[in-house]
């Protein structure tokens, strides 16, 4: 192991402790970090595609999460190994990038991996199964760039993104009414989406849940959702026309930032000291007032005496409202955001045609309604559902849903799902492994397997014979020459997948493509492990 | 070569079959744990928690149970929470959707054992629910216009909740309390403003709705004890000594004769504060803080009633029911808000002293005094009446009302049994499956009640046969029964959610085919 001697024989040390550390080298270590990945990604192999299953994951704090999301599933799994984890950064960042695709990316980078330990075993060197890897990652990203189509779309036809849409929601547990969830997905993003720059900011998308209900209630708000109710319980519960003061300072005498002392030692010092705190306060909601305000959102909370104030005078009043929602009220409402009482002004006043407080069900829910604000470009999605988990399952799928609205609004071009832009690519890296000289030739045929293992993962979880179905697909793909061919996981009769209305977007397919060959090449290179013992 | 470790320690992982088997048992078990709490003769149950004193719960309310039990299932916990949603979104049927949960899931492992796809079963039963709540949508009734029919409607609803509770030998009477109530409220759902107060002793006949509003508070000493015609100012503030509320203000003093003046200078402002109330012209004052000493005696000498330290959802409901606005400010009296009442005065209720207000202006609020032999029974009560008030409330606003006593499942079941005929493919298993599911609702009820359950299903099944049955199970008799006739009723909402729901839940459990449980996480035991 790591011992060196020196000249005179004395040993020194290189690696300290080393016998309480574990440590692994030369093909052992690649077939070990092979084995965890491949690990990993079985895990996620049988959720992936519509008919695939949810997993169910315990939290330290006994809390359930039963999702279907890669990224998700991973997130909480408590991995340690160290290339479980990069894994799990895969998932990751496609997630960040992307925000779907996120179960098929890691099973392509499992299944790269099971490819790559045959060419290991073949004594083929990993640096060149890696190149062969990279060769093939760029035909493959050609390829698709050729087979994508562009689709057109427009504020008034919606029809294709809603497609789209529904082909991601189809693997979640909303799959139900996924037509609706579309929808209300396409709408929000084409709310605030910014078509002229083709960039769609997803901030000014809310997503809020509430337990209760079905999630047929799930509905699209063209305003701001707060889960807040009015500060005082006999203010009035719906404003129209409502002029807002956004403030982020509170309602209680100022605190000055310096250190300083109020020293009271005489009686008038303390009567002019109580005489100014009342009349401080005084001041403060009568600057609400005399901008015109008719609704205050403080994100502080008030005191008891200016609470009642505002009640006095009429000013309805919302407090501790988080700064994310503050910021959205104001995007929302036109409004400025307004640190002090002294810069109030008119002009700095949202404006929204409805604010309303509603309540849900037996116990004492309330929530805020902001609507028909001056400026719509934000709006909320408001998840109704039997239980928290579905409600936290609804959130990740609208989420994955309104990335993909977002992506083809950046990018219009699509390619067809249900593992036929796989099996395309996989003929045309096949094809083209041929004219590659060398070692490398062995490596972009494995890459052109491992493109086949998702089809055949699909086709496997729809309850189908793999092999079989996935041979018939790809001779009719090579005889038709027609990459629309996929995995009929519905049972509907026909693999063509334009029929179906099954599409993904062309730069999630890249980016997986891309995304899983780089860790692949990044796992392939290591060849020594060096863990520290268990402590 | 196998991965030898790819979780952290402790943390496991359960696969495919085992997955699932794991949380079938899970799920039963909690359905099979609340089954028999099910129906009018349903058993209650008794729970002792961990905490200090062990307090015992007797309850035959679902969703209490469940609340209660430490359970490490993780599919037990997905029922759980279904049924908490149940309590908090209807307020009724708690028990119902848990079982219903756990039937489904029950046939669901039937049908994997024999190889059906977990994929297909769901599909089969989304399609199944669907129909089932169309077939319920078809004989639903709906008496809104007809206030009297409603009301009737309102009073069977309410029985039938009551009578699987602890209350049943008083149905009629806790009926009326709680339509009573509701009706006070006048559609809204806001249950805060009926105020339930427990006393213990007497029996629960003795039970009572009150048109005022009850305050669990004593007068204060030498203040008067009846009051006519009064005023009253609702009031959250500090009531001890105001605190200068500027940053950094503090006393510094440098000798006794100044922290007297001090002190005076203290006095006299809250002096001049009760001045300042008083001057309202008021003869009651109810703070939701403390009042000290002193200031309560300048009331007493004032003559006014001073209530002091009433919680904040009291204060909330007085300032509702006189029709007052909370006050924390007092400079300017000619704008306040009072509150009227024809007549404070201090009642007893065996030992106790409360305060009673009567006559209020706004009556939307209104108190319900349970009496009762012991807590147990008093707390149960409360449960009891929660769930028929809750359930009023919603049907107030969804007047459709469906007949109970197991009428509602045999409907769905028969339209669900017509679905399963005319499906082709293997969903027709889970189909038929469902209808059996659904059936099992009022197994379990004949079961409870010491039936022969599978004769009466039976019967009733037949009857149902026929064009527009009303047969249910009539629990009293022990036969089959016309439920409009018996009068039992239950309203549309509760059962649309019990349906959904439970068909919700099972669905998720089932999509489920693995399990990865995180290690713990470990805590400070301080022991």
């Amino acid at each position: 192991m790591a011992l060196a001697f020196d000249e005179y024989g004395r040993p020194f040390i290189i690696l300290r402790e080393q016998e309480s550390k574990s440590r692994l080298r030369g093909l052992d270590a690649q077939k070990a970090n092979i084995a965890a990945g491949v690990a990993v990604s079985r895990i996620l192999r049988t959720s992936l595609g519509p008919k695939g299953m949810d997993k169910m994951l315990q939290s330290p704090d006994g809390d359930i999460t039963i999702t279907n999301d890669g990224a998700t599933i991973l997130e909480q799994m408590d991995v340690d190994n160290q290339i479980g984890k990069l894994m799990v950064e895969l998932s990751r960042s496609q997630d960040y990038e992307i925000g779907d695709g996120t179960t098929g990316v890691v099973v392509l980078a499992g299944a790269l991996l099971q490819q790559s330990e045959k060419l290991l075993e073949r004594g083929i060197h990993p640096i060149r199964v890696a190149e062969g890897f990279e060769i093939s990652s760029r035909i493959a990203v050609d390829h698709l760039e050729k087979i994508a189509h562009k689709f057109d779309f427009s504020a008034t036809n919606i029809e294709p993104l809603v497609q789209t849409c529904m082909t991601t929601l189809s693997s979640k547990i909303v799959n139900r009414c996924k037509r609706s969830l579309a929808e209300i997905a396409v709408k929000s993003v084409m709310a605030v989406a910014d078509l002229e720059r083709k960039d769609v900011n997803l901030d000014l998308i809310k997503v809020e849940g509430k337990v209760g209900g079905k999630l047929e209630d799930t509905e699209l708000i063209y305003g701001i959702v707060v889960d807040k109710d009015m500060s005082h319980p006999q203010m009035p519960k719906q404003i129209e026309d409502a002029k807002i003061a956004i403030l982020t300072c509170p309602f209680e005498p100022p605190k000055p930032k310096t250190k300083h002392k109020v020293d009271i030692d005489t009686v008038e010092k303390f009567q002019t000291l109580r005489k100014q705190e009342q009349k401080y306060f005084d001041d403060m909601v009568q600057r609400c007032k005399d901008v015109g305000a008719t609704l205050v959102i403080c994100q502080w909370g008030f005191d008891d005496e200016a609470n009642h104030l505002l009640m006095h005078r009429n000013l309805p009043a919302v407090r501790w409202v988080g700064g994310v929602e503050l910021e959205l009220i104001a995007i929302a409402t036109g409004g400025r955001i307004v640190p002090r009482f002294q810069e109030l002004t008119t002009e700095k006043l949202g404006k929204a045609g409805l604010v309303r407080e509603k309540a849900f069900g037996t116990t004492k829910d309330r929530m805020l309604y902001i609507e028909h604000c001056a400026n719509s470009k934000a709006v909320t999605v408001f998840i109704r559902g039997g239980n928290k988990m579905m409600i936290e399952e609804t959130k990740r799928s609208i989420h994955d849903a309104l990335c993909v609205a977002r992506n083809l609004i950046r990018n219009n071009s699509i390619v067809y799902g249900g593992g036929a832009a796989e099996i395309s690519c996989s003929i045309a890296v096949e094809t083209a492994a041929d004219k590659y000289p060398g070692v490398e030739q062995y490596a972009i045929r494995a890459f052109a397997d491992a493109l086949d293992s998702v089809p055949m993962a699909l086709a496997e979880n729809s309850g189908l014979q793999p092999i079989e179905t996935l041979s018939a697909v790809k001779a009719q793909q090579i005889k038709e020459s027609n990459h629309c061919c996929g995995i009929d996981c519905n049972d509907t009769g026909t693999n063509n997948m334009r029929e179906q209305n099954v599409f993904e977007t062309l730069i999630g397919k890249q980016q997986q493509i891309l995304l899983a060959t780089q860790v692949v090449k990044m796992i392939l290179k290591i060849d020594d492990v060096i863990s520290p013992a268990d402590y | 070569m196998v991965v030898e470790k790819l979780f952290k320690d402790e943390a496991t992982e359960e696969k495919g079959e085992r997955a699932r088997m794991a949380s079938f048992v899970g799920a039963m078990a909690i359905a099979d744990l609340v089954k028999t709490t099910l129906g009018p003769k349903g058993m209650d149950k008794i729970l002792q928690s961990t905490g200090r004193g062990h307090s015992v719960t007797v309850t035959n309310d679902g969703a209490t149970i469940l609340k209660s039990l430490h359970i490490d299932n993780p599919a037990a916990k997905v029922l759980i929470d279904i049924s908490k949603v149940q309590d908090d979104e209807v307020g009724d049927g708690t028990t119902s959707v848990v079982v219903l949960a756990g039937e489904l899931l029950r046939e669901a492992e039937k049908l994997v054992g024999s190889k059906i796809h977990p994929m297909t079963i769901i599909s089969g039963y989304r399609m199944a629910a669907d129909c089932a709540r169309r077939a319920l949508l078809d004989r639903v009734k709906d008496n809104k216009d007809d206030a009297e029919k409603f009301r009737s409607d309102l009073m069977r609803i309410a029985m039938t909740t009551l009578s699987s509770k602890i209350l049943s030998q008083d149905k009629e009477h806790f009926a009326k309390l709680a339509v009573d109530a509701v009706m006070r409220l006048k559609g809204s759902t806001n249950l805060e403003s009926i105020q339930i107060i427990k006393k213990a002793g007497g029996s629960l006949k003795d039970s009572f709705l009150d048109e005022g509003f009850i305050l669990d508070k004593k007068i204060g000493l030498g203040q008067p004890k009846r009051i006519e015609n009064a005023n009253i100012l609702v009031a959250n503030t500090a009531m001890d000594t105001d605190k200068v509320k500027i940053y950094g203000a503090r006393v510094r003093v440098d000798s006794m004769a100044k922290v007297a003046q001090i002190e005076g200078a203290e006095k006299e402002k809250m002096r001049e504060k009760v001045q300042k109330i008083i001057g309202h012209g008021i003869n009651c004052f109810v703070n939701r803080q403390l009042i000290y000493n002193f200031p309560e005696e300048l009331f007493a000498d004032a003559g006014i009633l001073a209530i002091e330290h009433a919680d904040f959802n009291g204060i909330e409901r007085l300032a509702l029911v006189t029709g007052g606005e909370i006050a924390s400010t007092f400079d300017n009296p000619e704008s306040v808000k009072l509150g009227h009442c024809k007549l404070i005065e201090e009642i007893m209720i065996d030992e106790d002293k409360l305060i009673h207000f009567s006559g209020v202006e706004m009556g939307q609020a209104c108190t319900i005094v349970l009496r009762g032999a012991s807590f147990h029974v008093l707390d149960e009560a409360e449960r009891s009446l929660h769930d028929a008030l809750c359930v009023l409330s919603q049907t107030v606003n969804d007047s459709r009302v469906l007949l109970g006593g197991g009428w509602p499942e045999m409907v769905m079941a028969k339209a669900v049994d017509e679905l399963a005929r005319k499906t082709p493919g293997k969903k027709s298993h889970a189909i038929e499956a469902f209808s059996r599911a659904l059936i099992a609702i009022p197994t379990t009820i004949a079961d409870n009640a010491g039936l022969d359950s599978a004769e009466l299903v039976a019967q009733l099944r037949a009857e149902h046969h026929k064009e527009d049955s009303n047969a249910g199970i009539d629990v009293i008799t022990g036969s089959v029964g016309d439920m409009s006739e018996l009068g039992i009723s239950e309203a549309f909402k509760v059962k649309q959610a019990v349906l959904l729901s439970a068909t919700e839940a099972s669905e998720m459990i089932l999509r489920v085919d693995e399990i990865i449980t995180c290690a713990p996480r470990r805590r400070e035991d301080r022991m």
